[in-house]
């Protein structure tokens, strides 16, 4: 217990102690929102949906959520050779704990930027619907940043450098974020599109978010929260399984 | 006496290579051992062995009584080891890399606390406990490795290659530390190094390991009487050779070359 406790402040000092970092990242979705929200806005309406910006708001929380949990799980592969990670492999403390630790801690500090990134988003003029959606719309941050960031370290156990990182980014990232209906409205995608989004866990963290902040959804909660679940559990045990047989 | 390292037939084997080919020794409890070989001569391999980092193909381990491959934490509590790269997280202070390294390892608060006074003001680091790692020099660095190693009390510290780039004053620092743990304390000493004057000097037995196998092992002095040579280098080169080795170009290396390049940025 207090090996997954030091693991988890480790990565929540660290990451409240680089504000370059932390700021640096809110580039990018701010770019996403500008561009496309206030770009693509006016055909968005013409098209009889409403307003984008309200629409890309929760798909870009989660963009960033995803980017941040990713990396920091894929930070890893520098540690295993060069940091902390070595130093607790061979402390007596199982590697399940160590694992869980890391992973919450991705977790939080993806958390912290989604939070970051939903205060810009209002920023540029974005209204939630309800101000205590933004509650469970937390909880839902928190939930999507366990889930990539045990991705993140399962992929990381696997990797032995920094090479396949550009590999993780293009092929795997990237298609699960432009995949996910973060960008566009599942109801109106084309079937083949629609399939392939059901089968991306980000789709079911978008949906619940934007179920919480601007009232729709595709999927419905229970769906939603079901999926979640289920993919989170099964990239944990995964997580821990390439973990606990990690030679270094 | 006891021994704290007993080794029998260990061998580990990465597909068709033999890295560490049916060795034996024993370290007896508050010895200092010295374990030396050209490099990819199967030195860390053995200490990764001996360390619960590593599960060896065949043959028999024993660390404070006790198997690195079925007793992983209970040895893991027996040891303490400083790594060849250093292993401390940069981003935090000198004070939270010892701070973790307690709570990881279960160092009640009080009792951390006053070893955490103690050990920084033996490493003379006590002023500078609330920098960031980072900031210091590779002898701090090290220093620091140290007293982290010894925080949780071990009966055994491995020290891989610890006075590796480091100048003379701070390796003489270094082992003026290590010997003194060693005669105050009893604690057992494993070490690998390049430098063969300074293993002469600090161990008290050798082991010279060339292509997985122990070729030799004895006192220094029987080192050299074994060879006709009037220094361990030169007992050491007759032994193994002038041929120079070279390790194949790992991800390790790569990742050794990355980090030279951004430095302690990490990406960042």
């Amino acid at each position: 217990m207090n090996a997954v406790y030091v693991m988890w402040l480790r990565e929540v000092k660290r990451f409240l102690r680089s504000r370059a970092r932390m700021f640096g990242a809110l580039g990018q979705p701010l770019l996403f929102l500008i561009a496309l929200g206030y770009g693509l806005g006016p055909v968005f309406r013409k098209a009889g949906q409403g307003n984008y910006l309200e629409f890309i708001a929760p798909g870009i929380i989660g963009m960033s959520i995803i980017f941040t949990a990713v990396f920091n799980g894929m930070q890893m592969i520098w540690d295993r050779q060069f940091g902390f990670l070595k130093e607790t492999m061979v402390a007596p403390v199982p590697r399940t704990a160590i694992m869980f630790g890391r992973t919450l801690g991705g977790a939080s500090v993806s958390m912290i930027q989604g939070l970051l990134v939903l205060g810009i988003s209002v920023a540029v003029g974005f209204r939630p619907v309800a101000l205590l959606g933004i509650v469970p719309a937390i909880l839902t941050m928190l939930m999507i940043g366990i889930l990539f960031s045990a991705i993140g370290m399962a992929v990381a156990s696997r990797l032995r450098d920094m090479q396949g990182f550009q590999l993780i980014m293009n092929f795997l990232v990237m298609p699960m974020f432009f995949l996910s209906g973060a960008l566009f409205p599942l109801d109106h995608a084309s079937r083949p599109l629609l399939w392939i989004a059901r089968f991306d866990p980000l789709s079911y963290g978008v949906d619940a978010l934007r179920k919480f902040l601007i009232g729709t959804s595709t999927f419905g909660l229970p769906m939603d929260a079901g999926v979640l679940l289920v993919v989170t559990a099964f990239f944990l045990w995964l997580g821990s399984y390439f973990f606990s047989r990690m030679e270094v | 006496m006891a021994n704290a390292i007993e080794v029998e037939n260990l061998t580990k084997k990465f597909g068709d290579l033999v890295a560490v080919d049916d060795i034996s020794f024993n370290v007896e409890e508050g010895g200092i051992f010295a374990f030396l070989g050209p490099n990819g001569a199967g030195k860390s391999t053995t200490i990764k062995m001996l360390t619960t980092l590593l599960k060896p193909s065949d043959g028999r381990m024993r660390v404070d009584g006790r198997d690195p491959s079925t007793e992983a934490n209970a040895v893991r509590r027996a040891f303490g080891i400083v790594f060849q790269d250093p292993s401390l997280d940069e981003d935090l202070t000198a004070w939270e890399n010892l701070e973790f390294h307690g709570i990881l390892y279960g160092v009640p608060r009080n009792v951390r606390r006053q070893r955490m006074v103690e050990l920084m003001t033996l490493v003379d680091l006590w002023d500078r406990r609330k920098s960031f790692v980072r900031e210091f020099s590779g002898g701090m660095k090290r220093r620091l490795e140290i007293a982290r190693g010894l925080l949780h009390h071990p009966k055994i510290i491995f020290l891989d290659e610890p006075t590796l780039g480091l100048d003379p004053q701070t390796r003489n620092h270094l082992w003026s530390y290590v010997l003194k743990l060693n005669a105050e304390k009893g604690i057992t000493i494993f070490f690998t190094t390049h430098y063969m004057e300074e293993a002469d000097r600090v161990a008290k037995r050798i082991a010279i390991i060339d292509q997985g196998k122990i070729v030799a092992e004895g006192a220094g002095e029987e080192l050299k009487a074994m060879t006709g040579t009037e220094t361990l280098e030169a007992a050491f080169l007759a032994l193994t050779g002038s041929e120079i080795r070279e390790e194949s170009g790992s991800s390790l290396d790569t990742l050794r070359q990355a980090r030279r390049v951004w430095g302690g940025a990490r990406g960042r």
